[in-house]
C-alpha cells in the first residue's frame, strides 16, 4: 500500500518537534490576523509570507497552510461573531451563523463551525493523497505545448468562476501576465519593461503585487465605511452544541464535505465557491426553508465544512500540477519558488518528505484548530472588540516591516504602494484582483513553455490543438467560456433591446 | 453623440486599452520580436499586449451599450494617508531608522481615518515601536538601523 507508506513518510516529517511548531504557530498567527473584521486569507498569508523566508521549505509550506486555514476558521469567528465576513467564502457563514449568535447560541454555532471544518479536513487530505498521486504521474507526461494549454485551461476556469465580469476578469488575468513579463528576460537575457530602473531588473516580487492588492487596497476600502458594529462580547457560553444541534448538523457536514472538496479542485474554486454551493444546496434540500437566514444550524455547517474541504483540495492543481487555482495558491506557489523549488509534478518524486510532509501536515493542522481555537474563543471574541482605526496603522505597520525586509529597500515599499492604487482603483471599477494575481504568478511559465512548444513544433502553433491532451485543454476552456459567454450575451441583448422600447 | 451608460465599464476599458497599447508599443519598439519558431523577447508581451488592448476596446464599447452602475465615490484622504505613509515608512527607515519611521508611519496613517486624537495615536504609535523592536529586530534579528545615524 503504497499511500499508507507514504503518509507515514509525511507523519514523521510532519510530527517532528519544530515542524509542529511551525504548525501550531502558522494556525495560531492564521487565526489571529484572521479574525480581524477586514483581514481574509490572501492579506493575512501576504502579510505572515516574510516570516517564512528563513525556514527550510518543509517548514515554510507547513507554516503557510496553517496560516491559511487559520485565517478561513478566523473569518468564519469574526462572521458568526460580528457579522463583518472576514473573506468572501465566510459570506455565507454571517447570513446564519450571525442570526444564532444574536440567539445567544453563538457557543453552538462556532462549535458546529469547528468541528465541521475538522471533519471536512480529515476527510480532503485522504482526497489528496489519493488523488495527487496519479495526477502528478499524468502530469509528468505532459511537454511545453500541454503544460501551455493547461495554464490557458487553468486562466480561463479561474475567471469563469470568479464573480463579476467575465471579460474584465480576462482582462485582469492578461494584466497580470504582462505584469509578470517586468523583468530579465530568461532566453534572450534583455531587459524588459524595466525603463532603467535597476530594481526592476529582477521583476515585481509578487508578495509585494499581493501586499498592495489586497492589502493596502483593503484597508484604503475599509476606511470608507462608517457606522458602528454590533459585536457579541458577552461571554459565549454553552459552547458545546446540543444533541438536536448535532442531529441536524451531520447530513449538511457530509454533504459539504464532498460538494466543497469536488469544487475545490477547480480551478477559481476553492473556499469561496464551495460555501456558496453548499449552503444553496442546504436550502434547496431542507424541510424547514424557512429557517434560513434566520439561524438555521445546517446553514452554518453545511457551507463550513464545505469550505474548508474547499480550501485543502485547492491544494491539489498547486501541489501536482504547479498550477494555482486561486489566489491563495498563487501565493503557496510563489512561496515555493522563493525557497528556490520549481513547483509542478516533480515535487512529489523529487521532495516526497515535502509533499507529504505538508499532507499530514494538514491534518494535524486541522486538529490544532479544533484544539486551539475552542478554548482561545474568549480571546479572539476581545480581539474583535478593537476599534479599526487601531488595527489598521499595526496592519500597515507589519506589512510594511515585511516588504521592507524583502531586500532592505525602501523601492519595495513604494512599489506596495503603487499597487495598493492599483488595488483601490480596481475594486472601484469592479475588477477583480485574483485573477490579476495568478496571470502574474503564470506569466513567465506561461511564455516559457509557448516558447518551447512553438520551437518543437518548428512554429506550427497547430500543435496545440493537434495532441490530444493539449487539444482537450484547448476545447474544454471554449466550451467553458461560451457556457458562460452565451446567457450573458443574451441577457446584455435584452436589456439593450428592452432600453430601446423604453 | 454617444453616452457613456456605463462609467464603471468606462473607465475600465480605457484602463486596459491604454496598458495594453503601452506594453505592446513599447514591446514591438524596443525589443525584437522574433519569429513564431524562435521568439524574441517582444513576442509575447506584444501578442498579450494587442489582446489587452483588444479587451479594453470591447468593455470600452460595451460601455456605451449597456447600463451600468456609477463610479463609487472615491475617498482621497484615506487613500493619500495610507500611501503615504507606506512610502515615507520605506523612506525614512534608512536616514531615521525604525523607531522614528515606524512613529511617523503611525501618525500618518491614523490621519487616515475617522476621528484622529493625539493622545490614542501617539500610544499606539508607541505600542507599536515596542513591538516590533522586539519581535523584528531582538527576536528575528532583522537588520534595521533603530536610530538616525549619528545618534548610534
Amino acid at each position: 500500500m503504497d499511500i499508507f507508506a507514504n503518509l507515514l513518510l509525511g507523519f514523521e516529517v510532519a510530527v517532528s518537534p519544530i515542524h509542529l511548531l511551525y504548525a501550531g504557530i502558522g494556525v495560531l498567527l492564521g487565526t489571529l490576523i484572521g479574525v480581524l473584521p477586514g483581514v481574509g486569507p490572501v492579506a493575512t498569508i501576504a502579510m505572515l509570507l516574510p516570516i517564512t523566508f528563513n525556514l527550510s521549505p518543509v517548514a515554510a509550506l507547513i507554516m503557510l497552510a496553517g496560516i491559511y486555514y487559520g485565517s478561513q476558521y478566523g473569518g468564519s469567528t469574526t462572521a458568526i461573531l460580528v457579522n463583518i465576513p472576514g473573506e468572501a467564502a465566510s459570506v455565507v457563514t454571517c447570513l446564519d451563523g450571525y442570526q444564532m449568535a444574536r440567539q445567544g447560541r453563538a457557543g453552538p454555532a462556532l462549535a458546529v463551525a469547528a468541528l465541521g471544518s475538522f471533519f471536512a479536513g480529515c476527510v480532503a487530505t485522504l482526497i489528496i493523497a489519493t488523488v495527487a498521486p496519479p495526477l502528478a504521474e499524468l502530469a509528468l507526461k505532459f511537454g511545453p505545448s500541454e503544460y501551455f494549454s493547461l495554464m490557458v485551461f487553468g486562466l480561463i476556469a479561474a475567471t469563469v468562476l470568479a464573480h463579476g465580469s467575465l471579460i474584465k476578469a480576462i482582462a485582469m488575468v492578461v494584466f497580470g501576465l504582462l505584469l509578470g513579463l517586468i523583468g530579465t528576460d530568461v532566453n534572450s537575457g534583455v531587459l524588459r519593461f524595466t525603463f532603467g530602473i535597476p530594481e526592476l531588473s529582477d521583476g515585481i516580487g509578487f508578495v509585494i503585487v499581493a501586499m498592495g492588492m489586497f492589502g493596502i487596497a483593503e484597508i484604503v476600502s475599509n476606511l470608507e465605511l462608517k457606522g458602528d458594529r454590533e459585536v457579541f462580547t458577552k461571554k459565549v457560553t454553552h459552547l458545546f452544541p446540543t444533541r438536536e444541534d448535532f442531529k441536524r448538523s451531520w447530513a449538511p457536514v457530509l454533504r459539504g464535505t464532498a460538494l466543497g472538496s469536488f469544487l475545490g479542485i477547480l480551478p477559481g474554486g476553492g473556499a469561496l465557491l464551495s460555501s456558496f454551493g453548499a449552503y444553496t444546496v442546504e436550502k434547496k434540500i431542507s424541510k424547514h426553508p424557512e429557517e434560513f437566514g434566520k439561524g438555521a444550524i445546517e446553514g452554518v455547517a453545511g457551507p463550513e465544512a464545505a469550505n474548508n474541504a474547499g480550501a485543502q483540495t485547492s491544494f491539489i492543481p498547486m501541489l501536482t500540477l504547479g498550477i494555482p487555482g486561486n489566489a491563495v495558491m498563487a501565493l503557496m506557489i510563489g512561496a515555493l519558488m522563493i525557497q528556490g523549488i520549481a513547483p509542478g509534478p516533480q515535487v512529489m518524486t523529487e521532495k516526497p518528505e515535502l509533499f507529504w510532509g505538508l499532507i499530514a501536515s494538514m491534518w494535524i493542522g486541522n486538529a490544532m484548530l479544533v484544539i486551539l481555537n475552542l478554548p482561545l474563543i474568549g480571546i479572539w471574541i476581545k480581539l474583535l472588540t478593537v476599534p479599526y482605526r487601531f488595527l489598521y496603522p499595526s496592519i500597515l505597520v507589519f506589512m510594511a516591516i515585511g516588504v521592507f525586509s524583502l531586500s532592505n529597500n525602501p523601492w519595495d515599499v513604494l512599489v506596495m504602494a503603487a499597487f495598493g492604487l492599483l488595488g483601490y482603483i480596481c475594486v472601484k471599477l469592479e475588477c477583480e484582483p485574483a485573477p490579476m494575481i495568478l496571470g502574474f504568478i503564470l506569466g513567465p511559465l506561461m511564455e516559457e513553455n509557448l516558447r518551447r512548444a512553438m520551437l518543437l513544433s518548428r512554429g506550427d502553433a497547430t500543435v496545440f490543438l493537434t495532441k490530444p491532451i493539449s487539444a482537450g485543454f484547448m476545447i474544454a476552456s471554449v466550451i467553458l467560456l461560451l457556457i458562460v459567454a452565451l446567457p450573458a450575451l443574451r441577457k446584455k441583448r435584452e436589456e439593450v433591446f428592452a432600453e430601446e422600447q423604453a | 453623440m454617444l453616452k457613456i451608460k456605463s462609467p464603471k465599464d468606462f473607465w475600465a476599458g480605457m484602463m486596459f486599452l491604454g496598458v495594453g497599447l503601452f506594453f505592446a508599443v513599447w514591446a514591438a519598439v524596443n525589443y525584437q520580436m522574433g519569429s513564431a519558431v524562435r521568439m524574441g523577447p517582444a513576442y509575447f508581451p506584444a501578442v498579450l499586449g494587442g489582446l489587452l488592448a483588444v479587451l479594453g476596446f470591447v468593455i470600452l464599447g460595451g460601455s456605451f451599450a449597456v447600463k451600468g452602475p456609477k463610479v463609487p465615490q472615491l475617498h482621497f484622504r484615506p487613500l493619500f494617508m495610507v500611501l503615504a505613509s507606506c512610502i515615507a515608512y520605506g523612506y525614512l527607515m534608512k536616514p531615521l531608522g525604525m523607531v522614528l519611521a515606524t512613529a511617523v508611519m503611525v501618525v500618518v496613517a491614523a490621519l487616515g481615518g475617522h476621528e484622529f486624537r493625539w493622545k490614542e495615536v501617539l500610544m499606539l504609535a508607541v505600542a507599536l515601536v515596542v513591538f516590533s523592536v522586539l519581535v523584528f529586530v531582538k527576536a528575528l534579528s532583522l537588520p534595521f538601523p533603530l536610530w538616525p545615524d549619528r545618534f548610534s
